[in-house]
């Protein structure tokens, strides 16, 4: 067999020098002034630095050796793994004994081979352009050794870990907080919604209108919707009897509900009405030939057929509902975005990390479940990518 | 009749907001019930005219270098020489649309600090997606009769790019520049929660101050400035669409 | 003179074109037929190295196609794909102007080309040359795309199923006009069809191609005559064998003195067409009158029928 250089595996390689001489990890006196950085050898207790390097050498030259996408997503893997571990190893190792101001963060190193070999995994998976199911494994397995992490304690002296001990109890109030934002305003959004886009399909003098309406509540800026509900919602809850019984409030988690479930309206009625539009006249036309009353044509052979673009409408809505929910907290919404606000606050970067990491890996673990989904559900099997 | 309401309204809507930009106090009354008795009713800490610029400046500034980054990447991986990232680069997209914009802006502080930055790397990470992926449907979707025609009428590489492939491709592209550009203005208000001078400045301090008509004017003045945005790019994709 | 000396294409492991050898000669009309994936397009396409070849050469004027650079080489050789290609933000002129400009023609000279070519095609100048492509009706896009490619005066045209997207009226005519078109400017054309009528209307020679071989290349009559395989004449149709004789020759070379009544058939009309018009008036001989009006003798069924069999 040929050894060609991979042009993907230059940029690795390039990319995993300069994470190897930047600092792996920061030790800083508390935790909000700047630290001091380590290298990877000076990170990690005796042996488990040049193991950390052996293994970015290896991965670095398989991504430059190997083409073929399973040898480069297990060594990536390795790589990541090791990563993992070593982050924790050099927590506990850099923190001093009886110290329990000291921080200790992963530096610049770290995040660059983290983006380098996600990278490299990244090239893998879409070379191998596996099945739906197999994809969720991914993302399964993924969890799993994250969690896994997590429960053992290895990462107990790493700084984000430290903000999460001490806010421990709020920490789950407001994850629970921002996924009923999430997706409690996408559920009520799909309920109004897919009526409403399927109401607009057959009425088509309504489209433009509805449309239109929707398109506009888009173009205002988050953080001003989240605001401008607060207003209404305050009255009907001083003045609709029963309204503030059941949880309508003028600030808190009800405007920025109302908000989100406002934006997630537009991509679905749109998908909606794009979805059953797309469905090819033959299959409208057979399904009368058949003798399907509309009510069963809509149920057995519309909405399958436009299934795959609804998912996508939902898609859109759950990844962004998940990302603006963090505003939610401006307006004392609470969810992840109150760690990332108290954060900017303080200047505490690990307590913005506690709330934009989370965030990040909600919105992802989402678009992967539900681009499963998609392919799933879609008519024609999933784009192979030919070249 | 129906044609030239749109082109009315959109005048319409300009007048309004230039006009309420360079007197806001023409306002007052009509946002004067949303506030409490002796609240100030027009946002007075700054003037609104340099705030709308300078929210203008930055996402101008941001989008400009979002599409010069992401055509040059689309172009690369759509060529031969790049062709090996382009699985890559398509799952990279799908990956990166993934990111909260608040979490790349909050992100974005420890490394470069408070102010102007932060905003505009957010808004020129966020911008790159779009623009890179519209870029990349319109240069691998062109038909194929036309690019093996070129090829054919002896055109170098680089002359197919520049006088066949983009300019076919240019509808495309526009569309996802339109995207991101309504997309920024919209996540450059959040720019002001890391102190960024733009108009979230006015929407915040409404949201701090309990004032409703400092939300509503923000809110609205970025909406009208979409709308706008918006409506001018759609314009210029459909006069160029009819030619194709 | 164009020149294909054993040349290979190799796929993937799959040679789509094996160790074809074949000479065109200038100012004639050499057309490929085959199935599709026979590699006839492929083949096509190694003339003007829009696919490099693996082994073998191909010689234009007895010079090697590689000594200057693809897209120099493509610029002195027309090529005319199905579906036309056409450019569609430029308009019919700016198309059509493609190669001048790549040659760095002046402007003067290329406004004056392109409105020859359009007049050549029947196209008003005035009216399409500012048009778009998709204003256009389909035969009028696929004239434009033969005109862009003789733009710049090429001694050699390649087609690439130029035909195959019209329907069966227009596309006569097309054919006509290509015949037409290349008398006027001598260029070779090398034409690639799966359509063998197409084939026999057009060609000098016949290539016929099949899983990347080449069965035969000779003239018309030959194939019919002759058919090297099985796979020729199977593709020659045995049950159209005689038509296709017939179709080749005019009336004149079948005329003998003589008088016959009824209406008089065109010295230039082929054969075939003379005998299926006795065949359907019922009569056993007709007039023949020469182009300008004189009549010069007659045509007989025997006649027609005797050549049908192969007579000279």
């Amino acid at each position: 067999m040929t050894f060609r250089i991979d042009k993907l595996g230059v940029l690795i390689v390039v990319l995993a020098i300069y994470g190897v001489l930047s600092p792996f990890a920061t030790l800083k006196a508390n935790r909000i002034v700047p630290g001091e950085g380590f290298d990877i050898l000076e990170a990690l207790p005796g042996g488990f630095g040049r193991l950390m390097l052996l293994a970015v050498v290896g991965g670095a030259a398989m991504a430059l050796l190997r083409r073929e996408a399973l040898w480069r997503l297990l060594s990536a893997s390795v790589v990541l793994a090791a990563l993992f571990a070593c982050v924790g190893l050099a927590a506990a190792y850099l923190t001093p004994a009886d110290n329990s101001y000291a921080r200790v963060s992963p530096a610049s190193g770290f995040w660059i081979l983290l983006f380098t070999f996600s990278l490299l995994a990244t090239d893998g998976i879409s070379r191998m352009n596996p099945r739906p199911s197999v994809r969720l494994l991914f993302l399964a397995l993924a969890i799993g050794i994250v969690s896994v992490i997590l429960l053992s304690g290895l990462w107990t002296d790493l700084s984000v870990m430290k903000e999460y001990a001490a806010r421990a109890d709020v920490f789950w109030t407001e994850a629970s907080r921002h996924l009923l934002l999430a997706l409690g305003s996408l559920i009520a959004a799909a309920v109004v919604g897919l009526p409403i886009g399927i109401f607009c399909e057959r009425v088509p003098a309504l489209r433009s209108a509805v449309l239109n309406t929707l398109n506009l509540v888009q173009t205002i800026p988050s953080i001003a919707l989240f605001g401008i509900m607060i207003a209404p919602l305050g009255w009907i809850a001083a003045n609709v009897p029963g309204a503030y019984a059941i949880g309508v409030r003028g600030i808190g988690v009800a405007p920025a509900f109302v908000a989100l479930f406002l934006y997630s309206l537009l991509p679905i009625v749109a998908n909606t009405v794009a979805g059953l539009s797309g469905v090819p006249r033959q299959a409208r036309e057979a399904a009368r030939g058949l003798g399907m009353t509309s009510a069963q044509r809509l149920i057995r052979v519309e909405f399958p057929l436009a299934l795959p673009v609804i998912l996508t409408g939902i898609r859109i809505v759950l990844v962004q509902n998940i990302g603006l929910a963090t505003i939610a907290a401006l307006i004392g919404g609470g969810g992840f975005g109150t760690f990332v606000f108290q954060g900017l606050g303080q200047t505490a970067t690990d307590l913005v990390l506690l709330g934009a990491l989370p965030t990040v890996a909600l919105a992802f673990a989402s678009a992967v479940v539900l681009d499963a989904l998609i392919d799933m559900n879609a008519v024609a099997p999933p784009r192979k990518d030919t070249r | 009749m129906s044609r030239v309401t749109p082109t009315l309204l959109r005048a319409l809507l300009l007048a309004l907001l230039v006009t309420f930009l360079l007197a806001p106090e023409t306002f007052e009354p009509l946002l004067r019930p949303l506030v409490q008795q002796n609240a100030p009713v027009i946002y007075a800490q700054g003037n609104l005219m340099s705030l709308t610029l300078q929210h203008l400046a930055t996402v101008f500034a941001a989008t400009l270098a979002a599409t010069i980054v992401a055509v040059s990447l689309a172009v690369l991986v759509s060529r031969p020489i790049g062709a090996e990232f382009l699985p890559l680069s398509r799952s990279l997209v799908n990956i990166g649309q993934t990111f909260p914009p608040v979490a790349v802006l909050a992100l974005a502080v420890p490394v470069v600090g408070f102010g102007e930055k932060p905003t505009l790397i957010a808004l020129f990470l966020y911008g790159l997606l779009p623009i890179f992926e519209n870029t990349l449907t319109g240069l691998t979707t062109l038909p194929r009769a036309v690019v093996e025609a070129a090829r054919g009428t002896g055109m170098t590489g680089w002359q197919r790019l520049v006088k066949i492939e983009l300019p076919l491709a240019m509808p495309v592209i526009l569309a996802g520049i339109r995207l991101s550009v309504v997309i920024s203005l919209a996540t450059a208000t959040i720019g002001s929660t890391v102190a960024a001078r733009t108009l979230g400045e006015v929407i915040i301090a409404g949201l701090q101050s309990n004032n409703l008509a400092y939300v509503v004017q923000g809110g609205l003045i970025v909406g009208a400035l979409a709308v706008l945005i918006y409506d001018g790019f759609s314009a210029v994709e459909r006069r160029l669409a009819v030619r194709s | 003179m164009i020149e294909i000396d054993h040349v290979s294409k190799v796929y993937d492991g799959k040679t789509v074109v094996d160790d074809i050898s074949l000479t065109i000669e200038p100012h004639t009309i050499a057309v490929i037929v085959g199935t599709s994936g026979s590699g006839k397009t492929t083949l096509l396409r190694m003339i003007n190295r829009l696919v490099e070849l693996d082994a073998g050469m191909v010689r234009l004027d007895g010079e090697d196609n590689r000594t200057i650079p693809g897209y120099e080489l493509r610029r002195r050789i027309g090529y005319a794909i199905q579906g036309h290609g056409l450019f569609p933000h430029r308009t019919v002129a700016e198309n059509i102007a493609t190669v001048p400009r790549l040659n760095g023609w002046d402007r003067r000279r290329t406004t004056e080309k392109v409105r020859e070519l359009l007049s050549l095609f029947q196209l008003d100048p005035d009216a399409f040359g500012p048009r778009y492509p998709h204003e256009l009706s389909g035969g009028e896009q696929q004239r434009v795309g033969v005109a862009r490619a003789l733009a710049a005066e090429p001694n050699v045209l390649l087609m690439d199923e130029p035909f195959g997207a019209l329907d069966p009226i227009i596309r006569a005519k097309a054919q006509d006009d290509l015949l037409a078109i290349q008398k006027h400017f001598g260029t070779t054309i090398i034409l690639v069809t799966h359509d063998m009528n197409e084939a026999f209307h057009l060609a000098d020679k016949i290539a016929v191609m099949d899983g990347g071989r080449l069965l035969q290349f000779g003239p018309p009559d030959e194939l019919v005559r002759r058919p090297a395989t099985g796979f020729v004449e199977a593709m020659v149709g045995a049950g159209d064998r005689p038509f296709r004789l017939l179709s080749m020759r005019r009336v004149a070379d079948a005329a003998e003195a003589g008088e016959a009544s009824g209406p008089a058939l065109a010295a230039s009309m082929n054969q075939q067409d003379a005998l299926a018009e006795l065949m359907w008036s019922g009569r056993p001989a007709a007039p023949v009158v020469s182009a300008d009006g004189t009549m010069t003798g007659r045509v007989t069924l025997d006649a027609l029928l005797k050549r049908a069999r192969g007579a000279p």
